[in-house]
């Protein structure tokens, strides 16, 4: 066998067996929550045996010994004569770990390195004696038992002390029998032995072993602790067929081949675009055929291409269960991980760029989110905490969640760190909603670790997540709720290379808007636009079938000043989009239509501009940016407004939304206008002025021979808007004050406004825009945004309890 | 100085420049930094983004970041309506495009005839390049390429270099 043929052997054995390395790592962890599966032992047992084996063959002697020992302990393991405990557990894992430390060291250099395996041997055959036994036949055994033991017994019986040589042994022994974690503690013991007793003759390995058993026992620390193993271990365990590789039906590609097949192909479809387009003007039937043929044939070979680089979900996944073990150990938590979707599959190279997004998130999530079991219990949560994994697709995205139920995130806490890092100066934070506070954890520099750990809190922590993510088109979104958890929502597309666009014109130039953020398109003649276009505040809302949606103009969001009212184009259309749970409606020039792209990332001057994914190159070879909607809308700052919006989808809100229902107008203040469901008004009265008396704390009407309570409208708008109360208060003090009379049963209320202006009945839908205590919503009545007041919470509001007139 | 084989041939040996004419200024890059140079081509306008990022353009399918270098400079707009030339770049994986007035010859000057940048040229002159060669009748200046890395938003006509730079 020549050299090269060798070489490719022993690559191919690298590859396949470190496949089977991270499937151990998964069996293992699996089988501690379910440590009599015979399948997973089986499953593990044959993974060493392929590896002994191999190893064996290709004369790494070292990996072929260690493989041995541990396959000697799985056989017995498997065939019922030991019971898997904690302890075996750990030195199973510490096998598969130092497999993977040769084989890295082959694939680096061609040979097996010279790190020193006898301890862990010597600890594997510890753990192969069956405890029972070990502890009734000990004084013969003991020596037996353990390569550190005997071969400080030896040394001992060179210094003629065998006795208490033998002694120390059976103690240890014994101890293994008691507890788990003894193996460790064995080496301790020897390590403190046999120095004292035999200072020249004993052998430096010897010691050495020993002692590099000890770190191991502390380092484990809470770890190994039987509590925590159910929960750590807790992970969905594989269950059924292993997931082995289908042997003959597939077959092995580079995926550098299979990226460069991915990327020819995405010209191909371009140039099939630019064929096309082409072709559209010339009149050649039997070309026109042959085109479209052409173009079905690319169509699948893409769809064929794309298929090949999908994977699932779970190969990201395999790897959490034991990071998660070993991370909940070393912090002294307990974590139940749970994992949902994992058939879900993925480009290939998009599974790799959130391979590190993800782990890092994963361990976020255990060092600073999930609280020590003390913490939780004290916070009336049980004490093992819980870490979801889940996966699903929606609307050709893939959505990846991390999701704790630890502490949460406390937005002032974040403030407070912001402003000490220098991030936000003091009056940009007066300015930010919860959400951007809580937003800005993705700051670069950001950390909130007490402590700088060497799991998480080394400041590169989420601005990282989020640039990785954004890289590759995904959006990172995080919720959280303090002392309740967090959940960070990680959105990337299926594939990168090709993507179905909407191009639209904004002055001269064409942009591309990812199909999947698309959700209706809408035309108006330019004399309409002055009517269904609205502005509240500096914020321009459209009205879609009587719904309010936020708007933005994209030559102005694109920093374009307003054109002259002489080139204001005949024609106005709006592109309503949806990301991440956002609608927008963004005003454009043109629609020209749908075009697939291939995105290509954009230069490092151009990527700067929060507002452009990426860009593409068009049929015609021109370039076109691609809108990011969510940089528009963040551009556009419409998030308040469309939180509300996005809970309308619920049926009861709906149902009330439809409902033909009659309303008394209200003025109140200046210009606030309000609503109040007419169904409920007694009457409509003006009261002079002087006769408003004070009771109690509150205000009273003399009203038929009793009191009635008043409310000012103009206080429970200031509540709800947040607005300094002078802004409603009339321009002078009136004669008479308009009274509505509200009446609920034989409850009565008093409503004061600024004036009554109407009464007007229709379909009103109310949109929980600028809903707050007191306010239902608002609708538009009139063409005039209008808040819907809320009468049962205005009672409440007002801190009145309604009282009954007799 | 350390050399690498593989980088910049540094040092006492006599080293090739591309030339190319930026108004009055003659500027030079090395020649194996300069992956072509092309006529003037159309260009998609990339809006809010730096002022001297003139626009992208589509290089047999790959899209590049044009620079008006200009801009760059601070100098203002070519007033002869001329189209520029394209000097591509390949920039630690990325290509870019220079936009020039004209593209001169490939020079070969002695080394001996190399200096800095004199330090009464401005704060801007000197961020961008990293020496001068005197050659007969004009004054070369050696483009440091890694400074078209350090545009950032505020670079352009009225900015000065170095005062909009964060810290990264």
């Amino acid at each position: 066998m020549n050299d090269d043929a060798m070489n490719e052997i022993v690559q191919e054995f690298l590859v396949e067996t470190n496949e089977n390395l991270d499937q151990l790592d998964q069996d293992l962890v699996a089988l501690e929550s379910d440590p009599s599966s015979r399948e997973l032992l089986g499953s593990v047992f044959r993974t060493i045996h392929t590896v002994k084996g191999t190893t064996g063959f290709l004369g790494f002697g070292r990996l072929e010994g260690l493989s041995h020992a541990a396959e000697n302990l799985l056989s017995d393991l498997r065939d019922g004569r030991l019971m898997l405990t904690s302890a075996r557990t750990d030195v199973l894992l510490e096998v598969v770990d130092a497999i993977r430390a040769l084989l890295a060291a082959i694939e680096a250099t061609g040979a097996e390195d010279d790190r020193d395996l006898s301890d862990l041997i010597a600890r594997i055959k510890v753990l192969q004696q069956p405890e029972a036994v070990a502890v009734a036949e000990a004084p013969p055994a003991a020596i037996e038992v353990d390569a550190p033991a005997r071969q400080s017994a030896e040394a001992l019986a060179a210094v003629e002390a065998p006795v208490s040589a033998e002694a120390a042994a059976v103690a240890d022994v014994v101890a293994v029998a008691e507890a788990p974690v003894a193996p460790e503690a064995v080496a301790v013991a020897e390590a403190v032995v046999a120095p004292e007793a035999i200072v020249a003759d004993v052998p430096a390995p010897a010691l050495a072993s020993a002692g590099a058993g000890a770190p191991h026992a502390s380092e484990r620390g809470p770890g190994t602790t039987p509590s925590t193993r159910p929960a750590t271990g807790a992970a969905e365990p594989p269950h059924g067929e292993p997931h082995r590789s289908a042997g003959e039906r597939s077959v092995r590609v580079d995926v550098d081949l299979l990226d460069s097949m991915m990327s020819q192909v995405g010209e191909l479809v371009l140039a099939r675009n630019q064929v096309s387009a082409h072709v559209e003007l010339l009149d050649n039937q039997a070309l026109h055929q042959t085109v479209q043929r052409l173009s079905m044939i690319v169509s699948e070979l893409q769809e064929g291409v794309m298929k090949t680089r999908m994977q699932p979900v779970e190969q990201l996944w395999s790897k959490l269960p034991r990071v998660i073990r070993d991370l909940a150990a070393q912090f002294s938590k307990q974590v139940t991980l749970e994992m949902e979707g994992g058939e879900t599959e993925l480009d290939r190279s998009l599974l790799e760029a959130v391979k590190d997004p993800l782990t890092h998130l994963v361990r976020n999530a255990i060092d600073h989110a999930i609280e020590r079991p003390e913490a939780r219990v004290a916070a009336g949560k049980p004490a093992t905490g819980t870490l979801a994994l889940r996966a699903s697709h929606e609307g050709g995205q893939v959505v990846l969640e991390v999701a704790d139920d630890g502490a949460g995130i406390d937005p002032d806490k974040i403030a407070a760190k912001a402003l000490e890092r220098g991030l936000v100066s003091k009056s940009q934070l007066d300015a930010m909603s919860e959400r951007e506070i809580v937003d800005l954890i993705f700051r670069p520099g950001f950390s909130t670790a007490q402590a700088v750990t060497n799991v998480s809190g080394r400041g590169v922590g989420m601005d990282v997540v989020r640039t990785n993510v954004e890289r590759i088109g995904g959006t990172v979104d995080l919720t959280s709720a303090p002392g309740m958890g967090t959940t960070v929502r990680i959105k990337i597309p299926l594939t990168l290379a090709i993507i179905p666009a909407l191009l639209v014109g904004c002055r001269d130039q064409r942009y591309a808007i990812p199909q999947a953020n698309l959700l209706e398109m809408v035309q108006l003649r330019a004399e309409g636009t002055s009517t269904d276009i609205e502005r509240i505040g500096g914020a321009l809302v459209y009205r879609l079938r009587g719904k309010l949606l936020p708007l933005v103009r994209l030559d102005e969001t694109l920093g374009y000043s307003p054109l002259a009212a002489d080139d204001q184009p005949d024609a106005v259309s709006i592109v309503v989009l949806q990301a991440d749970g956002l609608l927008l409606g963004v005003a454009v020039d043109e629609v020209f239509g749908t075009e697939e792209i291939v995105v290509k990332p954009l230069g490092r001057h151009v990527k700067q501009v929060p507002l452009f994914a990426g860009a593409t190159i068009l049929g015609d070879g021109g370039v076109a940016l691609i809108l990011d909607v969510l940089g528009l809308a963040t551009a556009a700052r419409v998030e308040e407004v469309t939180a509300g919006l996005a809970l309308s989808s619920d049926a009861t809100e709906d149902e009330r939304a439809t409902e033909r229902s009659t309303f008394v107008l209200l003025r109140v203040g200046r210009e606030r206008r309000v609503a109040v469901p007419l169904k409920a008004v007694a009457r409509l009265e003006e009261a002079p002025a002087a006769s408003v008396e004070h009771a109690g704390n509150g205000q009273v009407l003399q009203y038929r021979g009793d009191l009635l309570p008043l409310v000012a409208l103009a206080a429970i708008l200031d509540d709800a808007a947040g607005d300094s109360p002078a802004e409603h208060s009339p321009d002078e003090a009136p004669a008479t004050i308009p009274v509505v009379v509200y009446s609920d049963g034989d409850r009565h209320l008093g409503l004061v406004a600024s004036e009554i202006l109407d009464i007007v009945e229709g379909i009103f839908e109310v949109r929980p825009v600028g809903a707050a205590p007191g306010i239902l919503g608002s609708t538009v009545v009139h063409g005039h945004v209008t808040d819907v007041l809320d009468v049962d919470a205005a009672f409440a509001l007002a801190g009145k309890e309604p009282e009954r007139v007799a | 100085m350390s050399p690498d084989p593989n980088d910049a041939p540094g040092g006492e040996t006599a080293v090739q420049y591309c030339t190319f004419k930026v108004d009055h200024l003659l500027i030079g890059i090395e020649v194996w930094r300069v992956q072509e140079v092309i006529r003037h081509q159309p260009m998609t306008h990339v809006p809010l983004a730096p002022k001297a990022v003139r626009g992208l353009i589509n290089l047999r399918g790959q899209i590049v970041t044009a620079i008006d270098v200009r801009q760059w400079l601070g100098l203002p707009d070519r007033g002869d309506g001329g189209g520029s030339m394209n000097v591509v770049l390949r920039l630690n994986d990325e290509a870019i495009s220079l936009l020039v007035d004209e593209a001169g010859e490939v020079v070969e000057p002695a080394p001996d005839t190399h200096e800095g940048v004199p330090s009464t040229a401005s704060e801007q002159i000197r961020a961008m390049f990293s020496g001068t060669y005197k050659l007969d009748g004009a004054l070369l200046l050696v483009l440091d390429t890694e400074s078209v890395t350090r545009i950032s938003p505020e670079i352009g006509a009225t900015a000065q270099y170095g005062t909009a730079r964060r810290a990264s």
